[in-house]
């Protein structure tokens, strides 16, 4: 039931947007019923007007609209309209990355357990609100519904995967290292601080979870610019990181262009490390060419699937090496 | 009527025609309570307004570097040391050690203790000396202390004072005792060889309650022979406001206008960002006129301040976002 009345309700919306040329997949059922009521003289009972839901940036806990105050048409997979969302600038990203900096050091600083124990809490909330990603998703990427739920499906048990890294990759990241001399030699992993991750344009929501629960498992912030052309499944999985006790600015969430954010982002000399998974070809390129400029880690896209076993190696390319000498016997 | 520096020497003829109105306590009770009182709304609605206006591009780069050159770089912490004073000095003189054409800041404030240290590391640099006096910052001591206190900073080779008035005092409704301790110490600036460090009065805004107190202490102190008039110490938890800004600056050019006497102005406290900064630019300029957009005639009390004007400044340069770790940590 709840699914009918809300392709009802996207119809409706769809026809105002779309000037009445409703899509193939629009029942005209509901707007012919009550026309046919109005014939018959019937007292109808007004039709609901559905609450439309406005589509925000994510930025320290926040939920600004972007501070240039556009938006962009969002489209499903057949070009029919499905939202407003917002068009970030490069102030948008400025303001995202003082956040992420600003969230660093509490969440870089919070203990590997307490880290693991919100990222599952995410996880539990993505459980939650499961159909609402799979219908996104299904829009976004032109599944199937049950394609769609088998894809959240295989998101949240992503992210249940890495949060259960965050006491783990120490051990695999890190060595007690054999030393000629009376000394403990220990090497520690560390996060790298603010990473700016394009998020892949071919995967709305798996890929995005791919390549954001890695990041900051570890204890990094991140800055993710969602895919340009399928951004809702992002900027609802920000709503569920707001309500999971994840510290504000740990995540940032922004919808726009790569050409427009992404060049202010690798640019940036407070970031740390940039992921270019959404990223291709020469903007790759370019974009690697201005991060070299405070030496910043860098991702390459190397088109990875998505639906395949991870592996530790997104976690492990946003870590730095701490090493130690503590002196034996004293 | 020819325009006359408050520190020049022609300053107290002007100022003794005015004497018929601070002959006495009653007389200048009658005066200040005679001031028209000031339309709070709009003044706030004023400030907001002038807040709003875009400054970019070259425009912005001028005023990041009028701002720089109108700091008073300031730290007064108990556990200032000599090694911090001599690090703030150096930064004074060349705030951004990678941009030699980044302008010095108009002067150090510090407690009357650290002067010589600030005097001796900042000899034949331009940067001024500043020092507060007066037992700084609640002003509540005898006046012999207050005068030793002065006396001691001009002596070690403060080329300015920032003295505050006493709350308590005016608060009372006893002017004439704030008007003698502000001539009193204004006398006790005069050095042996004729001249005098400049003497800035601060208010302490905060603690004036209303806006008809921040306008009666503004002609109250300008009448009394302020050089500078402050709003505040930033010790408080009210510090310099747009509004208040305004009502002050409002204060200078009346009394520049009656009595040809230019008065300087110093907001302080709570100023952080170069765009707060450029909004405080835009109130002198629109109020006060471009003859007080020097630093002799109108300076921000501020310490974090300088390093985001020195972001902003390499932003514009090279059109990346900076970040903290290219400035330094004070």
């Amino acid at each position: 039931m709840s699914e009918k009345s809300r392709k009802g309700a996207r119809t409706s919306s769809r026809d105002r947007a779309a000037g009445g040329n409703g899509g193939d997949r629009a029942g005209t059922g509901r707007t012919g019923r009550t026309s046919s009521d109005d014939k018959a003289g019937k007292t109808a009972v007004p039709e609901r007007v559905s609450v439309f839901k406005t589509y925000k940036l994510f930025i320290g806990g926040k939920f600004p609209r972007s501070e240039s105050g556009r938006v962009y048409e969002v489209t499903d997979s057949k070009g029919t309209w499905l939202a407003n969302a917002p068009l970030g600038s490069r102030k948008d990203a400025r303001d995202a990355v003082v956040a992420a900096r600003k969230a660093f050091p509490g969440w870089s600083g919070a203990t590997a357990y307490n880290r693991g124990q919100i990222l599952y809490r995410v996880a539990e909330m993505l459980q939650g609100r499961a159909d609402q990603f799979a219908a996104e998703v299904a829009d976004a990427e032109g599944l199937s519904r049950a394609k769609a739920a088998a894809v959240v499906d295989a998101a949240v048990d992503r992210w249940v995967w890495y949060a259960g890294w965050s006491d783990k990759v120490a051990q695999v990241a890190g060595s007690a290292n054999p030393v000629a001399g009376p000394y403990f030699n220990l090497s520690v992993p560390e996060p790298t601080g603010v990473v700016a991750v394009l998020a892949p344009q071919d995967s709305s929501f798996l890929g995005l979870v791919s390549v954001v629960a890695p990041v900051v498992v570890t204890g990094n912030t991140a800055v993710v610019l969602a895919a340009e052309s399928a951004p809702l499944p992002a900027l609802s999985l920000a709503e569920v990181l707001a309500t999971s006790d994840l510290p504000g600015g740990v995540v940032n969430v922004l919808s726009g262009r790569v050409a427009e954010v992404g060049p202010p982002l690798a640019g940036h000399q407070d970031v740390n490390a940039i992921d270019l998974a959404g990223a291709a070809g020469q903007r790759a390129a370019e974009l690697e060419a201005a991060a070299a400029e405070n030496l910043k880690r860098v991702l390459r896209p190397a088109g990875t699937d998505w639906t395949a076993d991870p592996g530790p190696d997104r976690m492990l390319a946003f870590l730095e090496t701490k090493t130690v000498w503590h002196p034996i016997g004293v | 009527m020819p325009t006359v520096p408050a520190y020049g020497p022609d300053a107290a003829g002007r100022l003794a025609e005015m004497a018929d109105v601070t002959a006495s306590d009653s007389a200048l009770r009658r005066f200040l309570h005679g001031l028209p009182g000031v339309d709070a709304v709009g003044l706030q609605a004023r400030a907001a307004a002038l807040g709003t206006r875009s400054i970019k591009t070259s425009a912005k780069a001028y005023a990041l570097d009028l701002a720089i050159s109108m700091i008073d770089l300031t730290t007064l912490e108990g556990a200032d040391t000599p090694g911090k004073v001599r690090a703030l000095s150096a930064k004074g003189v060349r705030p951004d050690p990678t941009d030699p054409t980044a302008p010095s800041v108009a002067a150090i404030c510090v407690y009357p203790d650290m002067v010589p240290v600030a005097r001796k590391a900042l000899d034949g640099t331009g940067v001024k000396v500043a020092s507060v006096a007066t037992a700084f910052p609640s002003g509540r001591a005898g006046l012999p202390v207050k005068l030793a206190d002065t006396a001691e900073a001009v002596s070690a080779g403060a080329d300015e004072i920032d003295m505050v008035i006493d709350r308590g005092a005016f608060l009372a409704g006893r002017y004439r005792e704030v008007f003698e301790t502000i001539e009193a110490v204004k006398a006790a600036c005069r050095r042996p060889d004729g001249t005098s460090a400049h003497l800035k009065v601060i208010f302490e805004t905060g603690e004036l309650s209303t806006y008809d107190n921040v306008r009666r202490a503004s002609w109250l102190a300008m009448l009394a022979g302020a050089d500078f008039i402050k709003t505040s110490t930033g010790k408080v938890a009210v510090n310099a406001t747009p509004p208040v800004t305004l009502l002050m600056l409002e204060a200078v050019r009346d009394f520049h206008a009656a009595t040809g006497v230019r008065v300087g102005l110093k907001p302080a406290g709570g100023i952080r960002t170069a765009k707060d900064a450029i909004k405080y630019l835009v109130l002198v300029n629109e109020t006060a006129g471009e003859a007080w957009l020097t630093a002799d005639w109108f300076r921000f009390g501020a310490s974090s301040l300088l390093n985001d004007l020195l972001m902003q400044r390499q932003k514009l340069s090279t059109g990346r976002y900076s970040g903290p770790d290219y400035v330094t940590v004070d």
